[in-house]
């Protein structure tokens, strides 16, 4: 993917509208639809993506209760006595955790490697392609790929088992290994473009002191491009946050956190749980929960928490380049 | 031990250690891969390639092999799937052309058209759809949309002169195809725009020297140098619309009914259901073989045409590099 900071030019935008005004009467017709289409265009994107806010708003305000927030799910065919989602909030963040997790050190790895030592070419180039094929295969074969490892007999200790002992694949560490695949790219790319975008200099001021290589990279380009990986931890976390098909699959989408073991913590891990993401898919008429007042308000939570991730993208970027003059590569 | 660790690591090892951890998502890949397949080898098997094809009717088949036993015979993996895979390529290509031309005309709007002020604003509104999950999209989509289309827009007349075939409520292929246009429209957006803002502003400059007006100009010039870009963006949204389960499994009907074009105004209105889609709703079942080893199946396909794409992007990249744009 692409950084999207399109380094525009003042003046281009102003011969433009000069050009336009003093001879739109001159323009072919076929001219004058591709204007009026672009502005048509450019304007009803920013329109529906206020319109769809407006209305998950309004929704929201009128289904939210601050209770919901904070009362567990529970079973009822009356939405009035079916609870609120304080478990699915809490599978978000737990699977967020777990996923940030598994992927910050992989990516990180994986980006310095690229970036700094890059040999042997071939396999530098195969790492690279490799990560691009993540990004590029669709989250539901992802999940479908986590389903057929975790069954293995061998992975069964991480995951939930059925009373007759079979193994059904499905826990917070399968859904958060799988969720890291989902975060690794973005975070990788960010990171791999902060460290490309590093002036050789520094590199060369830091050997000159007599540091190693990876010395430098810990104490001079890590921390230089801090920002680079808040904003990739970013994007990743939205990727997990907004995830559905990985819950659906591999964490079971309960209603409640179900744990499995004695062993406090590693039980949680081991048990199977919901999200927002999948909470919003079971209430809905397409699941079999028909609780549409309750999809509607954890949907508002859920956008509230893109929103906030979105606006925590922007600050990055934008206290970076002025602190810097550099991108953060954040993707659009 | 700890005192070694917590010293400097020398290069060499740095280098291996980083060098090995890269290595793990190669390895990622290629278990993928390998799982995937595996899985779906024995309907591959048993079906050759004939699996694709067409012929009686995909759901009926994939709901008897829930009831198979452990071992089913060879006959059990019955299936033709070209339903499902008629669904994923028509909402596809009805949903790519109309992001994509959206996607250029809003990319125009950006960078060349919009006020200074307004593009400040438009940039993270468009940043923002882009980032709304899909669950979102499909619950406005089967909770306003559905009904909307369901109730106003078809007409009675039309619902009962299908009824004994299927039936209309509204989720289908035009409810689909509308949002996964709104879905892929911001991701061509990104690449395109920034595409066209990195075009050197002196190749315009000569177009509007030689007295075309500047809109001709950014057609000709700008939009024509940017082409490999504007491609990579379109197969890069043709791998998300391609893998796209969640929402096509809210709003599509989830019904293996192909739409045919023959039926006029009502093709529009009859359900599909995508190969994605189909992985979500059979997940329950993945305990009976057949059945399992035929969503593994969906699932390669996928995998093969993302793997696919990929390619494809890499190569209408290539051209990209002329002008030393990074996409």
């Amino acid at each position: 993917m692409s950084t999207f900071v399109p380094q525009l030019r003042a003046n281009r935008h102003a011969r433009a509208q000069r050009g336009r005004r003093s001879s739109l009467r001159t323009w072919r017709w076929g001219d004058r639809l591709v204007l009026l289409g672009a502005w048509a265009g450019g304007l009803g994107l920013c329109v529906l993506a206020a319109a769809i806010v407006t209305y998950m708003g309004y929704r929201g305000i009128q289904y939210l209760r601050p209770g919901l927030l904070f009362t567990r799910p529970e079973l009822s065919a009356s939405q009035s006595h079916s609870g609120g989602f304080l478990d699915p909030l809490i599978g978000t963040v737990l699977l967020t955790v777990i996923g940030i997790v598994l992927a910050f050190p992989l990516a990180i790895a994986s980006a310095v490697w690229i970036a700094e030592y890059g040999r042997p070419r071939w396999l530098a180039r195969v790492v690279e392609s490799s990560i691009e094929i993540v990004a590029g295969t669709p989250d539901i074969v992802i999940a479908i790929f986590g389903l057929a490892v975790f069954q293995l007999s061998i992975l069964a200790p991480l995951s939930f088992t059925a009373s007759g002992g079979g193994v059904w694949g499905k826990s917070f560490i399968a859904a958060g290994a799988m969720m890291s695949l989902i975060a690794l790219p973005p975070l990788f790319t960010a990171t791999r473009d902060g460290l490309q975008a590093v002036p050789a200099h520094m590199r060369e001021a830091a050997f000159a002191l007599g540091k190693t290589r990876i010395a430098t990279i810990r104490r001079v380009l890590l921390p230089g491009v801090r920002a680079n990986v808040a904003t990739g931890v970013t994007l990743g976390i939205s990727r997990i946050v907004g995830d559905t098909a990985i819950v659906i699959l591999l964490l079971g989408s309960t209603l409640h956190i179900e744990s499995q073991g004695g062993m406090p913590g590693v039980n949680l891990l081991r048990g199977t749980g919901s999200t927002l993401t999948s909470y919003v898919y079971d209430n809905s008429p397409a699941g079999e929960g028909n609780a549409s007042q309750k999809a509607y308000a954890a949907a508002f939570v859920l956008l509230l928490l893109v929103l906030a991730l979105n606006m925590a993208v922007d600050f990055i970027g934008r206290k970076h380049a002025r602190s810097t003059g550099l991108g953060t590569g954040a993707q659009i | 031990m700890l005192e070694r660790l917590r010293r400097p690591w020398p290069d060499h090892r740095a280098e291996r250690a980083l060098g090995a951890m890269s290595s793990l998502v190669c390895l990622c890949v290629v278990a993928m891969v390998g799982f995937v397949a595996l899985r779906a080898w024995p309907t591959f098997e048993h079906q050759g390639l004939s699996w694709l094809g067409s012929g009686g009717e995909v759901d009926r088949q994939i709901g008897g092999m829930i009831a198979t036993s452990v071992h089913p015979p060879a006959s059990a993996f019955y299936v033709r799937a070209w339903p499902i895979l008629y669904g994923t390529l028509l909402t596809t290509a009805i949903a790519l052309p109309l992001g994509l031309g959206l996607a250029l005309l809003s990319s125009i709007f950006i960078v060349e058209l919009a006020p200074a002020r307004l593009r400040r604003v438009a940039i993270p509104v468009i940043r923002l759809l882009a980032s709304v999950p899909s669950v979102i999209y499909g619950l406005i989509g089967v909770l306003v949309l559905v009904p909307f289309v369901g109730n106003h827009v078809i007409t009675t007349s039309e619902k009962t002169s299908v009824q004994n075939v299927v039936q209309l409520n509204g989720a289908g292929l035009a409810v689909a195809a509308v949002i996964l246009t709104v879905m892929i429209t911001p991701i061509m957006v990104a690449l395109i725009s920034d595409a066209l803002s990195s075009v050197p502003v002196a190749w315009r400059e000569g177009a509007a020297a030689l007295g075309v007006n500047p809109m001709r100009a950014t057609l000709a010039v700008t939009v024509r140098a940017a082409r490999p870009a504007i491609v990579a963006a379109a197969v890069l949204a043709t791998a998300r619309a391609l893998g796209e389960a969640v929402m096509l499994s809210m709003v599509s009907g989830s019904r293996s009914f192909s739409p045919k074009p023959v039926d006029g105004v009502i093709f529009f209105f009859e359900p599909l259901r995508t190969l994605a889609a189909s992985i979500v709703e059979f997940a329950e079942g993945l305990g009976a073989p057949a059945l399992r080893s035929t969503i593994y199946a969906f699932a390669f396909l996928l995998l093969f045409s993302a793997f696919a794409l990929s390619v494809a992007g890499y190569l209408v990249k290539l051209p990209l590099r002329k002008y030393q744009v990074r996409a």
